[in-house]
């Protein structure tokens, strides 16, 4: 190393020195300016984190785009609040944390709002609900199973929700299920079927899914999202779902937009926006065009 | 440490525990039976002979107990014919798969211990069979395989140990063993470290008792081969 | 057959993961079994005791076991350890801890076949070392490593095979090796048996490349050996 460098002022890089100081003031202004606007809960900009690797939610297709419909959606409810969104990707573990850290503004990652994490952030109203259902074989004995409810909510269950989920109990007494492991599926299985039916964990869902198909499983509890897809192709003709559509409870309440607790502004300005979303069509349109159906949020 | 986790499930452990047990002894039983037949024809002289059951050795040594599992327990269910044929109802059960899995594996290992030691039988012994005008059946009867056995002791503790460490892959396919326990503890009390140690000194424990066990048959079955007590 | 075709470089990709998570953990298996063996030569109760103690523990529980009380147990501790820091939260990267894992179980193994091999190095070529004002380091480094490799080669070899094969294991921690992706490939195709015998035999190929590998080394380190 050079020994001039070692004094503070011997570099001789003296059009950095000049610009230095010009630099930084125009930074601070920025800096001001920002930190004004978030106190003012004026957002003209902010960062949207997703995960980028849940299809067909949010995924980057084979050119390497991100895509999905967290993200048609996120850009659509931008505009609608008026502002600029800049979308990052994030690996789910950590994405919370992330948020809190200051990373990104908000997450829009297929984020189920349950308790625990209410706990953490501030949710947004759900834009989306994509309950959770049964899929067997065809040719199981259980796909004959009809509910005498179409959609059950787990939370404040009323005397028919009741009927219907003693009815679902019934059904699959006995019977094998399989899950994957640390998964609402596994949370509700556990809760609601420990001890009536087998319940089987396993650690991917591939390997559940096969079990399924060479029918060791007589029952999967599964996301409406992944399966209806799945269904309505050639690789699960031999599928059907049964049951009803369950929410809530160990499910959540629904896909919401979180946001730091700090700024329930922000939440707001995301709820007004999906409210209009869901109103216009734009949420339903968006959903048949990725999930194949409706998963609209109840208005 | 959550040391009540476990002593909450300590009766999944012994269900385990007993899964474990029976599995191990039943596979290294089949096992056994396969691998004499296995080990004769691959010492054999005859090229013809020896060829089949040494491809055998050589595959069920070569590739991952692991592998040899799910081409059985996730392969069969692949073949229309198997599942609509009474096979089904054998390998539609996770622990007659990971059984035989097990047996045709540990034949494999136990099948090369027996051939490297019938191969090594001392010519005197079946030299002085021979004079004494034994037939060549009565021969491996009463000379080869006693002495077979004898000579194979020490390495097949190790492969008892071998195959009761293997056996803990039968968690993977839905059995609750030991292995299988302890991940059904994590799955639903989210404690690694307490379950999977649970599960670690139950094995640990086992090992000690393999070890000692075969210590006392060597002390009895090799009592010739030690200098005379005076 | 068209499926398999189409999933072969999958299965391919699996396979170079493999050989990769084979190597580099038999660096730490390498590294490790030295150092055990050297505790387990030394004179020092402490380090005997200590490499007696991994050893114990290495033959008495299943790999399996280890492995998941390593990635999921080790994902809690460096969490902990890493608030306790002020750090966000850090992923257990699968192939760190699968890495991990093998290498410290081969350790064990390695640690036994060096010793043998130590053991068996001519007690005079050391002495002639000695003599010859060599330190302690340039002893070990220069006349007992060179020469204990021959003698623990066979062991050595025998390891590694069974490594390979260990190596099955990172799949269940999630890695995506062959045997994770014969899983992917024989789910989606529903032709599971077809892809585990693909992989059954493409770990035949990796041992018979060792095998030649291995016959080479063993005339590399055993020149100057004469052999009836």
């Amino acid at each position: 190393m050079a020994p001039a460098q070692l004094t503070p002022y011997g570099n001789g890089n003296t059009i950095k020195q000049m610009r230095t100081p010009r630099v930084l003031l125009i930074t601070v202004v920025i800096c001001i300016a920002f930190l004004a606007q978030a106190f003012a809960g004026d957002w003209k900009k902010i960062k949207v984190a997703t995960e980028g690797a849940y299809p067909p939610w949010n995924y980057y297709d084979k050119s390497g785009k991100l895509v999905g419909f967290d993200i048609e959606l996120a850009k659509n409810l931008c505009g609608r609040m008026n502002i600029e969104c800049e979308i990052v990707t994030q690996k789910w573990r950590g994405i919370i944390k992330g948020l809190n850290q200051g990373q990104y503004d908000a997450i829009m990652a297929a984020m189920s709002i349950t308790e625990p994490r209410k706990k953490l952030v501030t949710f947004s109203r759900s834009y989306a609900d994509t309950p959770n259902i049964f899929v067997v074989r065809k040719d199981n004995p259980l796909a004959s199973f009809r509910s005498p409810l179409e959609h059950l909510t787990l939370d404040d269950i009323s005397p028919a929700e009741q009927a219907a989920l003693d009815a679902l109990i019934n059904a699959l007494k006995g019977k094998v299920i399989g899950v994957q492991v640390a998964t609402i599926n596994q949370k509700f299985a556990d809760a609601y079927l420990g001890e009536h039916a087998e319940i089987r964990i396993y650690d991917f869902q591939h390997t559940v899914d096969l079990e399924l198909y060479q029918g060791r499983l007589d029952a999967l509890v599964g996301g409406m999202a992944y399966w209806v897809p799945i269904i309505k192709s050639e690789q699960g003709k031999e599928y059907t779902i049964i049951g009803p559509q369950m929410t809530g409870g160990p499910f959540g309440s629904g896909i919401g937009v979180a946001v730091r607790k700090k700024n329930q502004d922000l939440a707001d300005m995301f709820s007004t926006a999906i409210d209009a979303a869901l109103r216009d069509g734009t949420i339903k349109k968006l959903a048949i065009e990725w999930f194949t159906f409706d998963t609209s949020a109840p208005q | 440490m959550d040391i009540q986790v476990i002593i909450d499930n300590l009766p999944l452990y012994l269900q385990g525990l007993r899964t474990t047990i029976v599995l191990v002894i039943s596979s290294l039983l089949v096992g056994l039976c396969l691998a004499i037949p296995i080990a004769l024809l691959a010492a054999s002289k005859n090229k013809w002979a020896s060829a089949l059951p040494k491809a055998y050795i050589y595959f069920f040594r070569g590739t991952p107990l692991l592998v040899q599992m799910f081409m059985i327990y996730h392969g069969m269910g692949q073949f229309e014919a198997v599942r609509a044929s009474f096979l089904w109802v054998i390998f539609q059960e996770a622990w007659a798969c990971a059984l035989v899995a097990f047996a045709l594996n540990t034949a494999g290992y136990t099948g090369e211990i027996l051939r490297g030691t019938i191969e090594q039988t001392p010519y005197g012994e079946v030299e002085a069979a021979k004079s004494c005008g034994m037939s060549n059946a009565q021969i491996y009867r009463r000379i080869i395989l006693p002495s077979t056995f004898r000579r194979a002791l020490p390495a097949y503790g190790n492969e008892v140990i071998f195959m009761l460490h293997g056996s803990s892959l039968a968690g993977l396919i839905t059995i609750v063993d030991l292995f299988g326990a302890a991940k059904i503890v994590n799955a639903r009390n989210f404690v690694p470290f307490e379950s999977f140690i649970a599960a670690g000194l139950f094995y640990l424990a086992i090992t000690f008792m393999i070890v000692w066990g075969f210590k006392k048959a060597e002390h009895h079955w090799h009592a010739y081969l030690r200098p005379r007590e005076s | 057959m068209s499926q398999v075709v189409a999933y072969f470089p999958l299965i391919l990709k699996g396979m170079l993961l493999t050989v990769e998570v084979a190597l580099l953990s038999l660096l730490i298996a390498v590294l490790l079994g030295l150092i055990g063996a050297v505790a387990r030569l030394s004179k020092s109760r402490i380090a005997r005791g200590i490499a007696g103690t991994y050893t114990t523990i290495i033959r008495g529980i299943p790999d399996l076991v280890l492995m998941t009380l390593i990635f999921f147990g080790g994902q809690i501790l460096v969490n902990d350890i890493g608030e306790k820091m002020g750090l966000d939260y850090i992923d257990v990267d699968p192939f760190i801890a699968g890495v991990l894992t093998i290498g410290f179980i081969f350790g064990a193994y390695f640690a036994e076949s060096f010793r043998g091999g130590i053991l068996a190095v001519a007690r005079g070529e050391i002495e002639a070392g000695h003599a010859f004002g060599m330190t302690p380091l340039q002893v070990f480094s220069r006349i007992t490593l060179p020469a204990m490799v021959r003698h623990a080669l066979p062991g050595i070899g025998n390891n590694w095979l069974v490594m390979v094969k260990t190596t099955a294991l990172v799949s269940v921690i999630g890695l995506q090796d062959m045997v994770y992706n014969a899983g992917l490939a024989g789910g989606s195709t529903r032709k599971p048996f077809t892809f585990y015998c693909v992989v059954a035999f493409l770990f035949l190929v990796i041992t018979g490349f060792s095998d030649v590998g291995m016959r080479w080394l063993d005339k590399r380190y055993s020149v100057g050996v004469r052999k009836a």
